[in-house]
């Protein structure tokens, strides 16, 4: 099943269809999640080898002990087919192509066994962000701009998606194939994320976890004009053009 | 005028507090204390200054940041007045920090200075907890630190903007079982309320409901299960929770 949600006569709508062809993609989507977004940063074995020397320096001293979570705010969700917005004087912007896991029951201390019952399914997130130079201190400047968060076209069952720990995700800028990964890339699992957060913080129904951006090089920089698509397979595409704010 | 939310028979109310502090509903009825429950104020984004006063930034060795240190909370944490919060086994430090809260009255983007009192709906008294045995140096105060269920005590209600003439000047205090644990004045915040609303409006919109948490002056100490700790910004209101172990609330989830 797809899931997608849509403003009808000024309201909001959310659809379910069979095949992802009955989604009226002419039209920009909502973000195909209404509930809270919590990132996992650092969370890419590329990523987290190139800062192992800084984790040791200050001011982090000595490397994560847990997962590095952030929280992308609702004024950054947009969905298929909107707008991303970006500053002209705030140095480069890079798309952050990831996995996002939807949350399908209510997950409040939940064991890495069971986290998958707690999982209704996964969507495309395009974690958009300003350079960071240090994670040292919360990145609101870097990744909570309005527009930074494209989350869609969809979500698609967990049921039909048989190991969301192996999905390739390709990243598009202009119809060019501009960079590749792929979800067995994380350092924390799907289900040590889950059980990790909800330790905690009790995920709702409609929350959505970012499960983990790559390295942001210049292959992912993205500028006004530009058109940025992410692909994750047997998931879909989430395709955003980019002006400047 | 004082605004607040509470749960009744199941069901969300927006209700108002009147002088004498009794909840009235929208009907007009006056409810009595203990057969409802406080919900959080408002609901919206949480902003959290740290180190926004200058006596608490020497308190924990740093110097005064030189733009406004902000981090997030996730709407797990928040509850209402009269709640109780949650200690996990085996930590050493478990803090409050009194705060007074800013509430978004209207839409704010690119807000100037002189502009940004018009946006401040009014104000609110939060409960920062934090549990620094989880502090790590990555996005530091991370969310195991600062987001935790339970943990952030907001409320009981919202004073209007117009009803608090002068926000820079209030009392701020901490009691712990009735003894003055923390004391200092919104005088000494290093960003004012204008400053932090311009500030996060040149990054994001802002949008009615959400909150800015000012930060807290010194005066720290460790709380245990059975507490009672009442943080209390003058003029703005006094919000009322009890520390509870992590056993007591695993039970309560149960049921």
């Amino acid at each position: 099943m797809y899931h997608y949600r849509i403003k009808k006569h000024g309201k909001v709508a959310s659809l379910q269809v069979e095949t992802a062809g009955e989604v009226p993609l002419e039209n920009a989507l909502l973000p195909a999640v209404n509930g809270a977004v919590i990132g996992v940063a650092l969370n890419d074995k590329t990523l987290y080898n190139s800062l192992e020397k800084q984790f040791n320096q200050k001011p982090h001293v000595s490397p994560p002990k847990t997962p590095v979570l952030h929280i992308k705010t609702d004024n950054t969700h947009i969905g298929y087919g909107d707008t991303i917005r970006i500053p002209t004087t705030m140095g480069a912007v890079f798309a952050g192509p990831s996995l996002g896991i939807v949350m399908g029951k209510k997950a409040c201390r939940v064991t890495q066994e069971n986290a998958h019952d707690y999982i209704q399914g996964y969507t495309i997130v395009n974690e958009v962000s300003l350079a960071e130079t240090s994670f040292y201190r919360p990145a609101v400047k870097a990744k909570c701009r309005d527009t930074f968060c494209p989350i869609g076209p969809w979500v698609i069952d967990a049921s039909d998606v048989d190991n969301a720990q192996d999905l390739k995700i390709s990243t598009y800028i202009n119809d060019e194939l501009c960079h590749e990964t792929n979800t067995d890339q994380m350092v924390h699992s799907i289900e040590k994320i889950v059980a990790y957060i909800s330790s905690f913080i009790t995920l709702e129904v409609g929350d959505m976890i970012i499960a983990g951006t790559p390295l942001r090089t210049e292959s992912l920089e993205i500028k006004a004009g530009d058109v940025v698509a992410v692909e994750i397979e047997k998931i879909g595409r989430l395709v955003n053009s980019v002006a400047a704010e | 005028m004082k605004r607040a939310k509470i749960l009744l028979n199941e069901e969300t109310l927006n209700v108002t507090v009147n002088d004498a502090g009794q909840v009235v509903t929208e009907q007009g009825a006056v409810l009595e204390e203990g057969t409802f429950t406080w919900l959080p104020p408002c609901e919206g984004k949480a902003f959290v200054l740290a180190i926004n006063y200058a006596d608490h930034a020497a308190e924990l060795s740093f110097n005064a940041p030189e733009e406004p240190l902000v981090f997030l909370k996730s709407s797990n944490t928040l509850i209402g007045h009269d709640q109780k919060t949650y200690q996990p086994d085996n930590i050493d430090y478990m803090h409050y920090e009194c705060e007074l809260v800013v509430v978004i009255g209207k839409e704010a983007k690119n807000v100037s200075l002189e502009d940004a009192m018009d946006y401040v709906g009014g104000y609110t008294v939060g409960n920062d907890y934090a549990i620094r045995d989880y502090l790590e140096n990555y996005y530091r105060p991370n969310l195991r630190v600062k987001s935790r269920d339970t943990c952030t005590p907001i409320g009981p209600y919202i004073i209007d903007a117009a009803d608090v003439p002068d926000p820079h000047n209030l009392m701020i205090r901490t009691y712990i079982n009735g003894e003055l644990k923390q004391e200092g004045s919104t005088k000494d915040l290093i960003f004012n309320v204008p400053y932090l609303v311009s500030y996060l409006s040149n990054i994001m919109t802002l949008t009615p409901g959400d909150m800015i948490f000012t930060g807290t002056p010194e005066g720290l100490a460790h709380v245990y299960p059975g507490d009672e700790v009442i943080v209390e910004v003058e003029g703005v209101g006094a919000l009322k929770n009890t520390i509870i172990s992590e056993t007591e609330y695993v039970n309560s989830l149960a049921g």
